[in-house]
């Protein structure tokens, strides 16, 4: 059976990571915008692991798990934000969070 | 000895520091008072020590040059902080510390109960620091700092009661204050002082040296008499001295330096600092010698003040102008005997003149304390009998003053007359004998109306006799009033004329470069005595006649000419027309309303404002929406990758 080629991959991943763009730069919800987060980052770690595997060269592999890592401390961390933020202003849609200007 | 000349300086200096920087603390005048006063007469002592020593050496191992440090080494330019001791200096050192220490002495008991007592003695001693460097440096440098340095004490000390209202003589009425006049008195002596620094550059760039001896000893190397260069130099160095020394076109702060406290007017504006001028242009006489333009314009400026400022003073009818105008008149005469090539006459007449000049001060101070800071001699009157010492001391001074034999000032001033008769100026001479004149007749105006008749002051006045700190001065400097002038008694009168030989060495060189026109007679010189002593003789008994009548004193005659004296030949309002409206509205409209303003300030607040009109702009890309900054971000990402992907 023939390998499927790194293209597909590689196509897929920057489809994902667009989806994850455009979702980051439209959606409203907070919740939803770190799900496109999650989504590019995702998008990124199959990029690395298709490299990897298509060279040979665990490297890619490994630097998967900091990503997963890093993604989680974010998710706990963000996640709190959010939940900070809707206890003071009683909504998670972030055009109405824009205090933070001059 | 010669080693200890530093210490000349460096005593009055502690003395300054002391009472400067702890004189508040000491709250007592005995110590303010008794430091002031004895750094300066251990300063004379050691002066007198070397001047002993000086005399007891053959005269030409007389000059010495104490060198303490390297002060400034630039270059080419080397300044030495270095004393020069020799027969001009010591004598300057002299007169500087001796009246110094009497007029300290007196001060004691005039600022008594002042509330800046110590303040008073901390100037004083600066101001005789700054005369000592003025008078001992042997390069021009230095000399400028000790000249720069009196004029500062002397503003400090004109303005030291810088609240007191002043009058300034009919002009800007009521409006001045001391502080005024001392600001007058700095800002006119900055107009000489620019001509005597540009002097030096000159100096400095024509013999690449600012000592005396090495720029003297190239001068008559090198330069041939009437040089062009030397002719600016010298006439840049006489407006230095016209500054100081009170000389038209700039005598005009010194009749308002009167403001000061009157032991300041006797110490700095009659006995020293005023005869600044004089010591430099003597110090400088080989390069005055080697420019006889320069020679003639230094006669001609001294007669004309001389004669203008007699003119001047006999119209006055403030104690203390009278005195100013006479000592303006008399830095004339002397600056009078510079230009005719007579240096030792005009050096004899400053030492001379310290003596009378400050005796009258004191005196008038000493009259001034008794009537309660009156000053106005048409409320004085009859106090002859109130204050004995004074009377017998000013009586003195104004004798010698007019030039009655055989007093200090007629051997001094007949010595000045009689050279410039010699040297073939008969109408300088002439103005000279009117002047001298004018001056027996405006000095016994005000002996007859302060101390004569009878008494024209209120009941709430109570006029005494000083106490005795004060008129011990007053009769140390009547003896020397009387004897000052047999220093320099001439040849004709069977002296010896010990002044002449003694600076003759100073002298010599320049005195090769002048040549003698005219030689005269010892009949002529006889003669020439008699006419100045029928002068002053004249002017005293005019003064008597007018003034022994009542009913003349204080009236004010209607003719112009007295108007024209009176508002002091409106030469106030003409600088004040000329100069000092022009410059004060200059200043403002233009530099400060126009360029100021509008450039200076236009640009900085241009700048802020150019910049925050730009912020206002650039801070609306800060909005506070997430989204916003995301899609900056990819779009700048999308850029990037464009250029990579085209590139």
């Amino acid at each position: 059976m023939d390998q499927i080629p790194l293209s597909y991959y590689l196509i897929l991943s920057a489809a994902l990571f667009s989806i994850g763009v455009a979702g980051v730069l439209t959606r409203r919800n907070a919740i939803i915008v770190f799900m496109c987060i999650e989504l590019m980052l995702n998008s990124v770690n199959l990029t690395l692991i298709a490299f990897s595997s298509f060279f040979g060269n665990p490297a890619g592999q490994v630097l998967v798990f900091f990503v997963m890592a890093v993604a989680a401390a974010e998710a706990a961390v963000g996640l709190a934000i959010i939940i900070a933020i809707f206890r003071n202003k009683q909504t998670v849609d972030i055009q109405d969070i824009n205090i933070l200007k001059w | 000895m010669y080693l200890f000349a530093p210490y000349i300086v460096a005593l009055p200096l502690a003395g300054f520091l002391l009472n400067g920087l702890f004189g508040k603390k000491f709250a007592s005048e005995k110590i303010s008072g008794a430091i002031g006063a004895g750094v300066i007469g251990i300063a004379f002592a050691l002066a007198a020590a070397i001047f002993a020593e000086m005399l007891a050496s053959p005269p030409e191992s007389r000059s010495h040059v104490v060198s303490l440090f390297s002060w400034i080494a630039a270059g080419s330019l080397t300044v030495d902080w270095a004393y020069q001791i020799d027969q001009l200096s010591i004598l300057m050192t002299l007169i500087v510390t001796g009246v110094g220490f009497l007029i300290h002495l007196y001060s004691i008991g005039y600022m008594h109960g002042d509330p800046a007592f110590w303040r008073f003695f901390a100037y004083l001693n600066l101001f005789i620091v700054m005369m000592l460097n003025l008078v001992m440096a042997n390069n021009f440098v230095l000399m400028f700092l000790g000249w720069e340095g009196v004029g500062l004490c002397s503003y400090l000390l004109i303005g030291f009661w810088h609240d007191r209202k002043f009058d300034t003589g009919g002009y800007a009425p009521g409006t001045a204050t001391t502080a005024d006049a001392a600001k007058k008195a700095f800002i006119v002596n900055r107009i000489g002082d620019f001509g005597f620094l540009i002097a030096i550059f000159m100096i400095f760039q024509q013999f690449s040296s600012v000592r005396f001896d090495e720029v003297f000893l190239k001068a008559s190397a090198v330069t041939v008499q009437g040089d062009k260069t030397m002719f600016w130099i010298t006439l840049l160095l006489f407006l230095g001295a016209t500054g100081k020394s009170a000389q038209i076109p700039l005598y005009i702060w010194l009749p308002d330096a009167m403001a000061g406290p009157t032991p300041v007017s006797a110490l700095i504006h009659a006995a020293t600092m005023v005869t600044a001028g004089v010591y430099m242009v003597a110090r400088c006489a080989l390069l005055y010698a080697l420019s006889p333009a320069t020679m003639s314009i230094v006669a001609i400026i001294g007669t004309a003040t001389a004669f203008f400022a007699a003119t001047m003073g006999l119209v006055q009818n403030d104690i203390k102008k009278v005195l100013a105008y006479s000592t303006v008149s008399q830095l004339g005469y002397m600056f009078m005997g510079l230009g005719v090539g007579a240096f030792t006459a005009g050096i004899f007449h400053v030492m001379t003149h310290a003596f009378f000049k400050a005796l009258l001060f004191l005196g008038a101070g000493s009259v001034i304390h008794a009537m309660h800071d009156e000053q106005d001699i048409t409320a004085m009157g009859g106090l002859k009998t109130t204050m004995p010492t004074t009377y017998k001391t000013f009586f003195v001074a104004a004798l010698a003053i007019s030039g009655i034999p055989p007093l200090a000032g007629f051997f001094s001033k007949d010595e000045i007359l009689f050279r410039t008769f010699a040297e073939g100026s008969i109408l300088l001479w002439l103005v000279g004998w009117v002047t001298a004149g004018m001056t027996a007749f405006y000095m016994f105006r005000l002996v007859i109306l302060t101390f004569e008749g009878t008494p024209r002051w209120g009941h709430d006045k109570h006029p005494h006799e000083s106490p005795v700190l004060m008129t011990l001065p007053l009769v140390i400097l009547g003896v020397l009033s009387v004897i000052g002038g047999f220093t320099g008694v001439p040849q004709a009168l069977g002296g010896s004329n010990a002044l002449e030989r003694w600076l003759e060495p100073v002298f010599a060189k320049a005195t090769e470069h002048l040549t003698r026109i005219h030689e005269t007679s010892v009949t002529m010189e006889y003669f020439l005595m008699i006419l100045s002593v029928v002068a002053g003789v004249a002017g005293i008994f005019v003064a008597r006649g007018v003034f022994s009548k009542p009913e003349r004193i204080g009236r004010v005659p209607a003719s112009a000419w007295y108007r024209l004296l009176w508002r002091k030949y409106y030469v106030d309002e003409v600088y004040d027309a000329a100069v000092v409206t022009p410059v004060v509205r200059g200043s403002e409209k233009l530099l400060w309303r126009g360029f100021d303003v509008n450039v200076i300030d236009g640009i900085v607040n241009g700048t802020a404002k150019l910049i925050d009109l730009g912020s206002q702009q650039i801070r609306k890309l800060q909005a506070g929406v997430v989204q916003v900054y995301a899609v900056t971000f990819v779009l700048g990402i999308l850029i990037i990758l464009g250029i990579l992907i085209l590139k």
